[in-house]
C-alpha cells in the first residue's frame, strides 16, 4: 500500500516537473533538437536540474543495501553496448524529433493534449508491444 | 541574458530529479517512463506500483492544471508523423531499455556507460533528424 502511494506521489511530481520545465511544449523540445535553426537550450537546464538530485541519490544509495521500503537498490547494468541499445536509441531519437514528445511528457499531457497526443500515445504503446515480437526478443539481454 | 524559461527549466528539472531520487531511495526503483509504462502494458511485469506511477504522472498535471490552465503542447505533426513518431519512440525505447528519464536522468547520474551512450545516440539521432527534415526537406 505504501509502495503504491509513493509511486503515485513520485509519478505526480514527475508530471508536474515536466509541466513546470516546459517539456510538455513540443515546440521547446524540437527547438532544442534544432541546432541549425533557432536553438532553444531549455532542455539542457532541465536535464542538468534533474541530474543534480540524482547524483546525490546515487551517493546515498551506494552506502545502503536496500531502499527504505526494503527492495534492493537496482544494480548497475553491465557496461556492454549492443545493437539493441544503439539501434533502439537511434530509433527513439528519430521519433522524438518528429513529434517532440518522449514517453514521460507524452503521459503527462495525455489528459488534455487532445487527439494528437492520443494518436501518438496509441502508436507509442503499439511500438512498445512490437518490441516483444519474438524476432526482436531473441537478442534481448538477460 | 538569462531567460525565465531557463530558470523554470532548471526548477522543473530539480522537481523531476527529486521525484527520481525519492523513487530510488524509498522504493528502490529506477524512474524510467518507458520502462514503467512498457512493463505495465506488454505483460512482462505488470504490477500496482507501475499502474500507480502512471496514474500519478497522468493525473497530477491534469488535476493541477485544471486550476492553472493547460499549457499548450504546440504539436504540429500531422497524423502520419504522429503514428511514425509514436511507433519509433515506443519500439526504440523498449529495445534500448530506457528513454530520457531512465537513461538520461537516472543512468547518466550514476555514470552508467549504457545510459551515457544511449543518451548520446538518441540526442545525435534527434539533431540529425531535425537537421535533415526541417532544414533539408522542410517537413517539420
Amino acid at each position: 500500500m505504501i509502495r503504491v502511494l509513493v509511486a503515485i506521489f513520485c509519478g505526480g511530481m514527475f508530471g508536474l516537473g515536466l509541466v513546470i520545465s516546459g517539456m510538455t511544449d513540443t515546440n521547446k523540445v524540437q527547438g532544442w533538437l534544432d541546432v541549425l535553426g533557432a536553438w532553444d537550450p531549455t532542455l539542457a537546464f532541465v536535464l542538468g536540474g534533474a541530474i543534480l538530485p540524482m547524483l546525490l541519490a546515487w551517493r546515498i544509495a551506494a552506502k545502503r543495501e536496500r531502499s527504505r521500503l526494503g527492495s534492493p537498490i537496482p544494480e548497475a547494468p553491465n557496461p556492454t553496448l549492443d545493437a539493441r541499445l544503439i539501434g533502439g536509441s537511434a530509433l527513439f531519437g528519430v521519433g522524438w524529433a518528429l513529434v517532440g514528445l518522449c514517453p514521460g511528457p507524452a503521459m503527462a499531457v495525455l489528459g488534455w493534449g487532445g487527439q494528437s497526443v492520443a494518436v501518438f500515445f496509441a502508436a507509442m504503446v503499439a511500438g512498445m508491444l512490437l518490441a516483444r515480437l519474438p524476432i526482436l526478443r531473441a537478442q534481448a539481454p538477460k | 541574458m538569462i531567460q525565465l524559461e531557463w530558470v523554470l527549466g532548471l526548477l522543473g528539472g530539480l522537481v523531476i530529479g527529486s521525484a527520481a531520487a525519492m523513487y530510488l531511495l524509498v522504493s528502490g526503483r529506477i524512474m524510467g517512463a518507458s520502462g514503467i509504462l512498457g512493463g505495465l502494458i506488454d505483460g512482462s511485469n505488470p504490477n500496482w506500483e507501475r499502474l500507480a506511477f502512471v496514474i500519478g504522472l497522468v493525473g497530477a498535471p491534469l488535476l493541477l492544471n485544471s486550476y492553472a490552465g493547460y499549457p499548450a503542447t504546440n504539436i504540429t505533426a500531422n497524423p502520419t508523423l504522429l503514428i511514425i513518431g509514436g511507433l519509433a519512440v515506443g519500439l526504440g525505447t523498449r529495445l534500448a531499455n530506457g528513454c530520457t528519464s531512465g537513461h538520461g536522468v537516472c543512468g547518466m547520474s550514476r555514470f552508467s556507460v549504457r545510459g551515457i551512450v544511449a543518451t548520446l545516440v538518441y540526442l545525435g539521432a534527434g539533431f540529425l533528424t531535425m537537421a535533415v527534415l526541417r532544414h533539408g526537406l522542410g517537413w517539420l
